[in-house]
């Protein structure tokens, strides 16, 4: 897939943002202008509304600033592509859209995949529509409900298994869930299953117990097959504050998070958060999610992203 | 992270220090600060703006009182500020006349409405009302299923249709109602993105079809700067009653709460805090006040030495130390001031930065009653000439007071100290230098 299809369907994916970022900074800057403070205040603001945060926003205007500076950059006209420029840098290297295939797989299967985040950000959606990617992209997909606590759960997995095509393992409510994860990864050693997507209960990260329990999922999927799991996916919601970074932190000291998927796109949140996540933690973000449709997950690619915001 | 705010606001506060009145020069740095931390708390930086902008209006020319510093009156005004945003007190839910009364829970995807429904008629049921819970969710798989688990775990009926359009299902529960006797009805309804046209129609028909008594707006409490759009959003398509804020047994510090009250005015009912079905409780502003500016009890604190530090004692003290007469007697006084606002302990807890003492060390409040009574030991005297304690003197007063000779030593050196520090605080400061150059002991 080459850069400009993949522009093209983040931008369907962003039809709905009204104002994009960058749109906005277009608009603020009058041809021939100087960069001045008022400006700047205003960059900075667009990017507070974009909740990446007072502390980065901060920072990326005072990078803008030297840089104008340095590069005696006086005219407004440039000021877009300083913006951009600086946005990009938050992101972690090799998250600026690469042609390698998301779907692709490291030698060694199955490869586990485990999905976890707070209560409602989407994280059973997520993987069934991530289990439909993988299946798309021709891999024996097995899903694990190891979400036994939240009313349902298991039958909203369940149909979303059906609609991907993809093996259920689950339990009755009130299993533990560690325990379907391992059964799952061991029935797809024995199957010869290709990915294998632990999809877990929402849990809020100052939750110690549940914290634990999440540990505990890790620790037995490691012991069922070493090097499990391969990738450890947060979710996060688009429109989540600056909350989401504690949120980040604490998934990321408890069972050490490999990539973040943010969902819900399609509305006004902008999801500028994941910059500070990315700067801090250097983690990169891997999906988007853009709609309920079973297609509708994205591989992120922080370059298009920036191009899509900019050409809204 | 409290900790960290409190640490901010505090070295914005130190330069406030010792100024009689709030001007604009010397509060600009601390609303600054106070600005990021509403920003960290997700207040959409246009209300935050505002806000800072009425809260200086009402702040400048303000008399700071002697026992607090100007810092801490700003705080207690932001802090009474967003009280007053926030909305003064619970608003009840409304009922009709005549039953069956009908709620309509409405808001985005995973706010928690589904969870929140149930926990709404628990805490009527518990209240002597006979609720039903509509399921009128029709897209989420197996959104039905978790309303039918949650509904027979707190052993209230259900209704829904398979099949049926979210419009029909909603009618159909209130007649249904009606036909059963329940008293109330409340409608879960399906999340749904304020962008999207369709869905946004879709509830719209509803409230139409039903008339609900009360709608309710469900908000994430983690919620970020998006919330005030949603909100006008719903608020424009439903005109709801008020909204809840869910997810509060988490550590994000509602913000949005701030935006959503000044984007469209209506109260917050109640806050949703844990899976539990019984986890909800009746909105309290000044409590959200508290955790919106991270700020720990520091307004309790200000109320409190407002009410105990005696102000005609202040006056007096003040004149000695322009004088230089700061006396064992004086030092009595103030440490029974400060040991009228509490434990110790508890005075430093809501002292922003105070909270983080090393960790282990804790205040020993022994320590501060030995000094009482080694000062109560002396003769009166003694108090206002501590000259006159030779080694004699001090054998006595350490049997009297069941201390030791080296902790009456240890007092006077202590003393001695302090009123070098007075004499040079006094020619130029007032109290609340001296005040503050005071050190407490600390025991380990």
């Amino acid at each position: 897939m080459g850069l400009r299809d993949r522009i093209g369907r983040l931008k369907e994916g962003l039809t709905r943002t009204r104002e994009g970022l960058m749109g906005k900074i277009a608009r603020l800057v009058i041809p021939g202008g100087a960069i001045d403070e008022a400006l700047l205040a205003r960059v900075e603001e667009i990017l507070i509304a974009g909740d990446v945060g007072a502390d980065v926003s901060a920072a990326i205007v005072a990078a803008i600033r030297e840089r104008a500076q340095k590069e005696r950059a006086s005219d407004a006209g440039v000021l877009p592509t300083l913006v951009r420029d600086e946005i990009r840098r938050q992101f972690v290297p090799g998250d600026e859209g690469g042609e390698s295939d998301p779907f692709h797989l490291p030698p060694g299967r199955p490869f586990v995949i485990l999905v976890v985040g707070i209560n409602g950000v989407g994280k059973t959606t997520t993987v069934g529509k991530l289990s439909a990617a993988y299946v798309q992209a021709g891999k024996k997909v097995m899903v694990a409900a190891a979400d036994t606590f939240r009313a349902a759960a298991n039958e909203q997995l369940e149909i979303w298994a059906r609609r991907a095509g993809a093996e259920i393992v689950r339990q009755g409510p009130g299993a533990d869930p560690a325990a379907v994860a391992y059964d799952a990864v061991s029935a797809a050693q024995a199957r010869g299953t290709d990915v294998v997507i632990i999809d877990t209960a929402g849990r809020l990260h100052t939750k110690v117990n549940l914290m634990e329990e999440l540990k505990k999922i890790s620790r037995v999927v490691q012991k069922s097959l070493p090097g499990a799991p391969h990738e450890v996916f947060l979710v996060i919601d688009a429109s989540t504050g600056q909350n989401a970074m504690q949120q980040a932190r604490q998934f990321g000291a408890a069972v050490g998070v490999t990539g973040l998927i943010l969902t819900k796109v399609d509305g006004t949140a902008k999801g500028g958060i994941v910059l500070s996540i990315s700067r801090e933690m250097n983690i990169p973000v891997r999906f988007i999610g853009v709609g309920e449709g079973i297609d509708d997950l994205q591989p992120f690619d922080g370059k298009a992203f920036v191009e899509a915001l900019i050409a809204s | 992270m409290f900790d960290e705010l409190s640490r901010k606001l505090e070295g914005a506060l130190k330069r406030l220090r010792g100024q009689g009145k709030i001007s604009e020069a010397n509060i600009g740095e601390t609303l600054r600060e106070v600005r990021r931390v509403l920003l960290d708390a997700d207040v959409n930086y246009k209300v935050a703006k505002k806000f800072i902008d009425d809260v200086q209006a009402k702040a400048l020319g303000q008399d700071v009182l002697t026992s607090i510093t100007p810092g801490q009156l700003i705080v207690k005004l932001i802090h009474d500020e967003l009280v007053a945003l926030l909305g003064t007190s619970a608003a009840p839910v409304t009922f009709g006349a005549t039953p069956p009364s009908v709620i309509l829970v409405a808001g985005l995807q995973g706010s928690g409405k589904t969870t929140l429904s149930a926990k709404l008629a628990l805490y009527f049921k518990k209240r002597g009302h006979h609720p039903l819970l509509v399921a009128a969710d029709t897209y989420r798989p197996a959104a039905v299923e978790q309303l039918r688990t949650l509904a027979g775990q707190i052993d209230v009926p259900l209704y829904e249709e398979a099949g049926e359009n979210a419009v029909a299902l909603a009618r159909g529960g209130v007649i249904h109602a009606r036909q059963n006797a329940r008293d109330l009805v409340i409608v879960d309804t399906a999340g749904r993105l304020h962008v999207d046209e369709e869905m946004m129609k879709e509830v719209e028909a509803i409230k139409k079809a039903i008339s609900p008594n009360e709608i309710l707006f469900v908000v994430d409490a983690m919620t970020g700067q998006d919330a005030v759009n949603t909100a006008r959003a719903f608020h424009e398509r439903l005109n709801f009653d008020g909204a809840v804020l869910t997810k509060m047994d988490g550590d994000a510090r509602g913000g949005a709460a701030l935006s959503l009250r000044a984007t469209v005015g209506k109260p917050i009912k109640f806050l949703s805090a844990g899976e539990k079905l019984d986890a909800l409780e009746v909105f309290h502003p000044d409590r959200l006040a508290s955790r919106i500016l991270g700020m720990g009890d520091i307004v309790t604190l200000v109320e409190k030495a407002q009410e105990q530090l005696d102000g005609e004692k202040a006056v007096k003290l003040e004149a000695k130390l322009r004088k230089s007469q700061f006396t064992l007697e004086d030092f009595l006084d103030q440490l029974q001031e400060v040991r009228k606002m509490g434990p110790l302990s508890q005075v430093m807890g809501m002292i922003p930065g105070m909270n983080r003492l090393p960790a282990g060390a804790t205040v020993d409040e022994g320590a501060l009653t030995r000094i009482e009574a080694i000062i109560r030991s002396m003769t009166f005297e003694e108090r206002r000439k501590p000259q006159l304690l030779n080694g004699s003197r001090r054998k006595r007063i350490a049997v009297g007071s069941g201390t030791t000779v080296q902790d009456v030593n240890r007092l006077m050196k202590q003393y001695e100290q302090m009123q070098k520090m007075v004499r040079t605080l006094g020619k130029g400061g007032g109290m609340r230098n001296a005040m503050r150059g005071m050190k407490f002991p600390a025991g380990n």
